[in-house]
């Protein structure tokens, strides 16, 4: 079991309407693992995030996660597996506070039998859970900011707060959509080491991003998208140096240097 | 007008005694207890003292047992459209079933009044529950154009296939032995499903409800499934419609096509619309306006229902708040003009 | 042979009934649920000028056609613009209209068989054995005729232009300089129009009863989202597929089942394929 990787995705493949958005890509996440996937506008990267987490279902290949074949499954099983992700478009609860927002997935299947986020099998209340993870994110606890509407709320908490959802469900594998765009400097400043904790609590990550420095300094692996293929594979700071990386994605040397 | 607003505009305020009474501290004193309580106290106060109160005018004790019959089918479509997020046009289906099963019940199989209608309840609830079940993944316009469709469709259905007693319908329904029973039974009904689904609403399965309605695919990433929360919602929505559907077929001794008619899907709608969505009360307050206005003006034939689909429009062009809403804001707030 | 001349005729009539109802949905995201009572004012109004004010046929036509346009451009100026993007209140608002005026209609005394229309070629013609009367002869062709002339308009001219503009993209449009509201009067206008050219073709095969206000609707709705909300290929397409099934039900199990017919279509529709079958919403797969 230990050497298996948590997550295999083989060969899928899906079209939309005769455009191959996405097309044989394979990637393998081992426990613990950050993997970045990156790629161009328009590559597939959502597509691929789609199709692993049951909201699209892809054409062929398949979804091995945790020793269960989850292809094709539906969103809620495969969360209840323990695959859960943020989305890139923020979607909190707007009408509800902060830390209603996380009543909902505390409320499901998973977090009933795990207890939530480091529960001990039995849940306490679920306010003070959901209070518990709002702090272990960033969100502090006696300040008035976790009993604020959702749609109050700035860019980064909702990020933090996307997150949070996750954690609710106490995953083994979380995929970020771009959770770093749209953050101000100082906001990922304090999101980078939020990350790492997690890395350290022991869950894999798949991050989705176009904020290259940010993402190289956490992930030891990145995969490479360009239209629907995977184009390279590699240790971070070697996949850039790659002629056909840095032609589909950048297209200029000059960009690269402006950028990294 | 137009000059007014430039140098001044329009605040608005809480009320000091709501501030205070919001939280624990409204048992502080009596002013804030009765301050929340006389609102709702009149309310149902005033409902359960309706029969006695009408007792002069028999024609007007039937008239509420409709009024009740009606606001559980608006209370349900409040519920489904602002807690659940479908929108179910289709009330006459609800009403229909319920019918139809209570009275089949007791033709056919000859089981007294008080069995039939909880039986016809939760028979019916998830019959409608079934039927809807292969719609739960369409959303908004969708699911409103369908539901909408269900109750005609059920009604050809009977009348081409001449099941269950064809245009007729079946005749000779037991009816109630006293009209005190059915009116008490229709009031608490009425007054149950407004504290049962206001409580349930700020409960953590309500929440689950809100955010099916605000963002389902958050809901499913976080390992819920939604079809089987919308199915749930359906259940409560359909088994109040189907309660009264089978308090009806009682009340008229007979259970008919007309009981898919598009009065059922209709006048709820304006109900909440008028009353004001998102309260379920509201629903209640627009069916004691509505109902009455329906049956003074029942000599003018269709006119009536011209006439409250005239109101509707102009609640929901322009008032679409709904009263209840407004007059909770009243009560709540005071207003004032500040320069600016 | 029968089958396949009436499944024609009918495809065509629904394909008449439901063009203006696909015209504004597809141009403004509209669902006029007031269709099928703007399909009876057209023919009511065209009544009241022939035998009230006794007008040539003709220009009691023309007249009437205009008046509907003006009372679809109306009603949206006035009522429906505010409801606008909020799409259940749109549906409640547009049917709580039509219902009035279906309503207040009826009890103003429109019932019973003294409204009718005459035909506009009395006779009929015998087709590969099957006797044909000419209005209906006339329909398929003024359905074909509505059909190409919309097209046209719609690919030709610039106004028809900016209306496809308007239902491909409509923030794209607006930032070209196209007035979303205008736009929308004139494609409620217009769709009023295709309902009161649907109304008098279809009118002198029957009596102008309330309750061809509520089977156009439906057959509207059916048509419109089998053949994908907004698309006007589906919407034909759709109109065929509806119009034959309907004539085999009443060949072969009889008359009572046509309209069920076209709801057992919807929710089939719906349930299976939720977009239409050219329905080019693609949010329900797409946007995650």
């Amino acid at each position: 079991m230990s050497d298996q990787p948590l997550l295999t995705v083989d060969n899928i493949s899906k079209t939309f309407g005769g455009v191959a958005a996405l097309s044989m890509v394979s990637l393998e996440v081992n426990r613990g693992d950050i993997v970045g996937i990156i790629g161009p506008n328009g590559s597939g990267k959502t597509t691929l995030v789609n199709s692993i987490s049951g909201f699209v279902k892809p054409d062929r290949g398949k979804v091995i996660f945790n020793g269960h074949d989850i292809t094709g499954w539906d969103p809620h099983k495969i969360a209840d597996k323990g695959l859960t992700r943020t989305f890139q478009v923020m979607r909190p609860y707007y009408s509800l506070p902060a830390f209603k927002n996380l009543i909902i997935p505390l409320f499901s299947p998973r977090a009933k039998r795990t207890g939530g986020w480091r529960g001990g099998g039995k849940m306490g209340s679920r306010d003070t859970v959901a209070l518990d993870i709002l702090e272990e994110i960033g969100f502090e606890r006696d300040s008035y900011v976790p009993y604020k509407m959702a749609s109050s709320l700035p860019t980064g908490y909702l990020k933090r707060l996307e997150l949070a959802r996750c954690l609710a469900l106490r995953p083994e594998l979380i995929i970020c959509d771009e959770v770093f765009s749209g953050l101000s400097m100082s906001e990922m400043a304090s999101m980078l080491p939020l990350i790492e904790k997690l890395q350290m609590e022991g869950i894999s990550l798949i991050m989705v991003e176009h904020r290259l420095r940010e993402l190289f300094r956490l992930s030891n692996r990145v995969i490479v998208l360009n239209f629907g293929c995977k184009i390279a594979e590699g240790v971070s700071s070697e996949v850039m140096e790659l002629k056909e990386v840095k032609e589909a994605y950048f297209g200029s040397e000059e960009e690269v240097l402006e950028y990294v | 007008m137009a000059v007014d607003q430039k140098d001044r505009r329009k605040e608005r305020i809480d009320r000091g005694i709501k501030v205070r009474s919001d939280g624990v501290y409204a048992i502080s004193s009596w002013l804030e207890i009765s301050y929340l309580v006389a609102p709702r106290l009149l309310f149902i106060v005033g409902l359960l003292a309706a029969p006695i109160l009408l007792l002069p005018v028999p024609y007007w004790q039937k008239v509420l047992s409709i009024i009740c019959i009606y606001s559980l089918l608006a209370i349900s479509f409040d519920f489904l459209a602002n807690y659940v997020g479908l929108v179910s046009l289709g009330g006459g289906f609800y009403i229909g079933v319920g019918a139809y099963v209570a009275a089949l019940l007791n033709m056919k199989f000859n089981i007294p009044i008080f069995v039939t209608i909880p039986v016809a309840t939760v028979v019916g609830a998830a019959i409608c529950t079934v039927v809807f079940l292969p719609c739960l993944p369409l959303r908004g316009v969708y699911f409103a154009i369908v539901s909408l469709m269900f109750p005609l469709l059920a009604a050809r259905v009977i009348e081409a296939l001449d099941i269950f007693g064809g245009t007729d319908g079946i005749v000779g329904v037991d009816g109630f032995s006293s009209t005190w029973i059915e009116q008490y039974l229709l009031i608490i009904a009425v007054l149950a499903a407004v504290f049962f689904l206001r409580r349930m609403i700020t409960e953590d399965v309500g929440l689950v409800f809100s955010g099916v309605k605000d963002n389902d695919q958050a809901v499913k990433a976080s390992g819920i499934n939604i079809t089987k929360y919308k199915a749930l919602g359906i259940f409560i929505a359909s088994s109040l419609g189907c309660f009264g559907g089978a308090v009806l077929s009682h009340i008229y001794m007979w259970a008919g096509l007309s009981q898919f008619a598009l009065d059922f899907s209709i006048i709820p709608i304006a109900a909440t619309v008028i009353g004001g969505g998102g309260t379920l009360i509201g629903p209640v307050i627009g069916c004691l306006i509505l109902v009455p206005v329906s049956e003074l003006l029942r000599d003018f034939g269709t006119l009536r229902i011209a006439v409250y689909a005239i109101v509707l429009t102009l609640f929901i062009v322009y008032k679409s708040e709904g009263i209840m809403v407004y007059a909770s804001r009243k009560y709540e707030q005071f207003e004032r003009w500040v320069s600016i | 042979m029968e089958i396949l001349i009436y499944g024609i005729i009918n495809s065509v009539t629904l394909v008449l009934m439901a063009l203006g109802f696909t015209l504004v949905y597809g141009v403004s995201r509209l669902p006029n649920f007031a269709h099928g009572a703007l399909y009876v004012v057209a023919g009511y109004l065209t009544w009241i000028f022939m035998n009230r004010l006794g007008l040539n046929y003709g220009i009691s036509i023309l007249a009437a056609l205009i008046v509907t346009c003006l009372i679809g451009a109306a009603m949206y100026q006035f009522v429906l613009i505010r409801v606008r993007g909020m799409p259940i209140s749109e549906i409640i608002a547009s049917y709580a209209i039509g219902l009035a005026i279906l309503e207040g209609l009826r009890w103003g005394g429109l019932k019973g068989s003294t409204f009718t229309l005459p035909p506009f070629i009395e006779g009929s013609v015998e087709i590969l054995g099957v006797s044909v009367d000419f209005q209906r002869i006339l329909v398929v062709f003024i359905g074909a005729f509505m059909m190409i002339g919309l097209w046209v308009f719609v690919s030709r001219t610039r106004l028809g232009l900016a209306l496809k503009g308007m239902a491909q993209d409509e923030r794209a449009a607006l930032t070209l300089g196209i007035d979303s509201d205008k736009m929308a009067v004139v494609a409620m206008a217009l769709g009023s129009g295709l309902a009161g050219v649907a109304a008098v073709t279809l009118f002198p095969l029957g009596n102008i009863v309330v309750e061809a206000g509520y089977n156009v609707l439906i057959m509207a709705v059916a048509v419109c989202i089998v053949g994908g909300l907004g698309s006007w290929t589906g919407a034909v397409l759709a109109a065929f597929l509806i119009g034959f099934a309907q004539i085999l039900t009443v060949v072969y199990l009889g008359a009572h089942f046509q309209v069920v017919v076209a709801l057992i279509a919807i929710i089939i529709t719906l349930v299976l394929r939720p977009s239409g079958l050219f329905g080019r919403q693609k949010e329900l797969e797409e946007r995650v």
